[in-house]
């Protein structure tokens, strides 16, 4: 009886031994040195493995950074947070990173965009965007019913209470699994300091969206017409805005009709000139394109807050530091 | 000479008549998972060559040496498969020491390999059919090339259907299953072959 019992553990436990010991002999033997910087950067990433780098996974992407192949600020969920440390870690110094975030250009919440039918099938925009494309009447809108939320692996984007995706800024880390799961093609990546955005994506024409939608983009030309630095083009009607040109004036959601330019008016700033600094260059005064700016020369300039917008033009040309943002 | 008539038809029938993913529908994960493109299927197909080649001798070994000496047959799958996962561990440290190219290539399909029922497969197989030590060699060695194979022959399958025009629900696993289950049919046609 003992030894039914006794036989099988010996043995198999024999066994382990024999094999435990011969792998732990190997791998002294066979030890493979690797750069002690690639555990190290691989310790301060993220360990989501999301794959946003282009890389397979985490370890994938710390190797490529040590051998030089792929860059320190390369991991988007990490941010400059995790660029810093690995350029520490790697001796390397760290550019400016312009965080980009996902945004959902819809603005079409079920109390300005009505429904052409009630939709009960299951919770999902795909499955939903296949019958007539989606129960809203307008074919470009948010559906809300989380298909983004759903591929969010970090819990950034919910439905708010009108039926629309919001996506929270904290929290996106620019992995941009719900850009590519939105089958609206509705999110994009903007400049995290970018306070205009369009948050509208019809094609329709102007008549359509109007019926469709109460904050749709008509395709008007408002918005390039007034935009002084050329930074927002309707194409296919509908308004697109180039971050890399746009200063947040806000000037194009100020007179957008339809108010689907969105702008962050709460945190809008203007110019201030400080008297003690300001030497009445004038430089400041030519270069304000809404004439913001009174003065005359070798006297202290004045902002006029009313027409100010806040587009920084006049800092980037005041040589003496006399302007901030309040 | 009769001997060496039969390590033939071993060789013939666990190649084709009896392919393992094909016939015996072993290994299917691999199957399907490193199928995209030839130069990994072919990786993929020398690593479990080198792993079952390996495993025949060694679970051999162990099944008459030790289990069936100490009356201990019952213990066969998990004796086996202790067998085969400590040696696809040594295998990847020989590899990454020897040659960090061929590893590179590998790259996790090697780990995979501990449990890919095909290896644990044509252990037990071998020990059913009452193989001597050749024999067992020739079986596993047989049996990974029959892998390689099938692998190899739905890698250029998929590269070419990658290019071609595919209805939309059809895309991407579907189609592969469908072509793996006409592969399937294809390989019965040898069925027979050998009496």
């Amino acid at each position: 009886m003992i030894k039914e019992i006794l036989m099988p553990i010996l043995s198999l436990g024999g066994m382990s031994i024999v094999f435990g010991a011969g792998l732990a002999f190997a791998s002294q033997k066979f030890a493979v040195d690797s750069d002690p910087r690639e555990e190290e950067v691989r310790e301060v990433l993220p360990g989501v493995n999301c794959g946003a780098c282009g890389y397979p996974g985490c370890d994938g992407f710390a190797a490529a950074v040590v051998t030089g192949d792929a860059p320190v600020a390369g991991c988007p969920v990490g941010g400059a947070r995790v660029a810093q440390q690995i350029g520490d870690i790697m001796g390397l110094e760290v550019g400016d990173i312009n965080r980009r975030i996902a945004k959902v250009l819809c603005a079409g919440d079920c109390e300005k965009a009505p429904q052409k039918y009630h939709y009960q099938g299951i919770e999902d925009c795909v499955a939903a965007s296949l019958i007539a494309d989606g129960p809203k009447e307008c074919s470009y809108g948010c559906l809300g019913l989380g298909t983004c939320v759903n591929a969010c692996p970090f819990d950034a984007i919910y439905i708010n209470d009108k039926g629309i995706a919001v996506v929270d800024e904290d929290k996106c880390t620019s992995c941009e699994k719900c850009v590519a799961a939105c089958p609206k093609n509705l999110i994009e990546m903007v400049p995290v300091s970018s306070q205009v955005q369009v948050l509208c994506k019809s094609e329709d024409k102007g008549k359509d969206v109007k019926n469709s939608c109460k904050v749709g983009c008509i395709g008007c030309r408002i918005c390039e017409k007034v935009c002084k630095f050329d930074a927002i083009v309707v194409d296919n009607n509908v308004a697109r805005i180039d971050y890399d040109k746009c200063v947040n004036c806000m000037v194009c959601a100020e007179n957008c009709p339809t108010k689907s330019i969105y702008a962050d008016f709460d945190n809008r700033k203007i110019a201030f000139i400080e008297e003690d600094k300001c030497t009445g260059c004038t430089a400041c005064k030519r270069a304000c394109k809404f004439n913001a700016i009174e003065g005359n020369v070798k006297e202290v300039h004045i902002v006029i807050e009313d027409k100010c917008t806040g587009c920084q033009e006049c800092i980037k040309k005041c040589r003496f530091d006399a302007i901030i943002m309040k | 000479m009769e001997y060496l008539g039969k390590l033939f038809m071993i060789l013939l029938s666990t190649l084709l008549v009896n392919n393992f993913v094909l016939s015996r529908f072993l290994g299917i994960c691999p199957f399907l998972g490193v199928s995209k493109k030839v130069s990994t299927a072919l990786g993929m197909g020398a690593a479990v060559t080198f792993v079952m080649a390996l495993a025949s001798l060694i679970t051999y070994i162990i099944q008459y040496a030790i289990l069936q000496a100490l009356g201990l047959e019952y213990l066969q799958t998990i004796a086996f498969i202790l067998v085969i996962a400590a040696l696809v561990q040594f295998v990847e440290m020989v590899i990454q020491k020897t040659s960090p190219t061929l590893y590179q290539a590998l790259g996790v399909y090697l780990p995979l390999i501990t449990t890919n029922c095909a290896v644990l497969g044509v252990a037990i197989i071998n020990i059913q059919e009452g193989y001597d030590l050749l024999q067992t060699l020739i079986n596993g060695t047989g049996a990974a090339l029959g892998f390689t194979l099938a692998l190899v022959l739905m890698a250029g399958i998929r590269e070419r259907l990658e290019l071609s025009d595919i209805p939309e629900p059809l895309k991407g696993f579907p189609i592969t299953l469908i072509t793996a289950g006409l592969m399937s049919v294809a390989f019965l046609g040898f069925q027979g072959l050998i009496k």
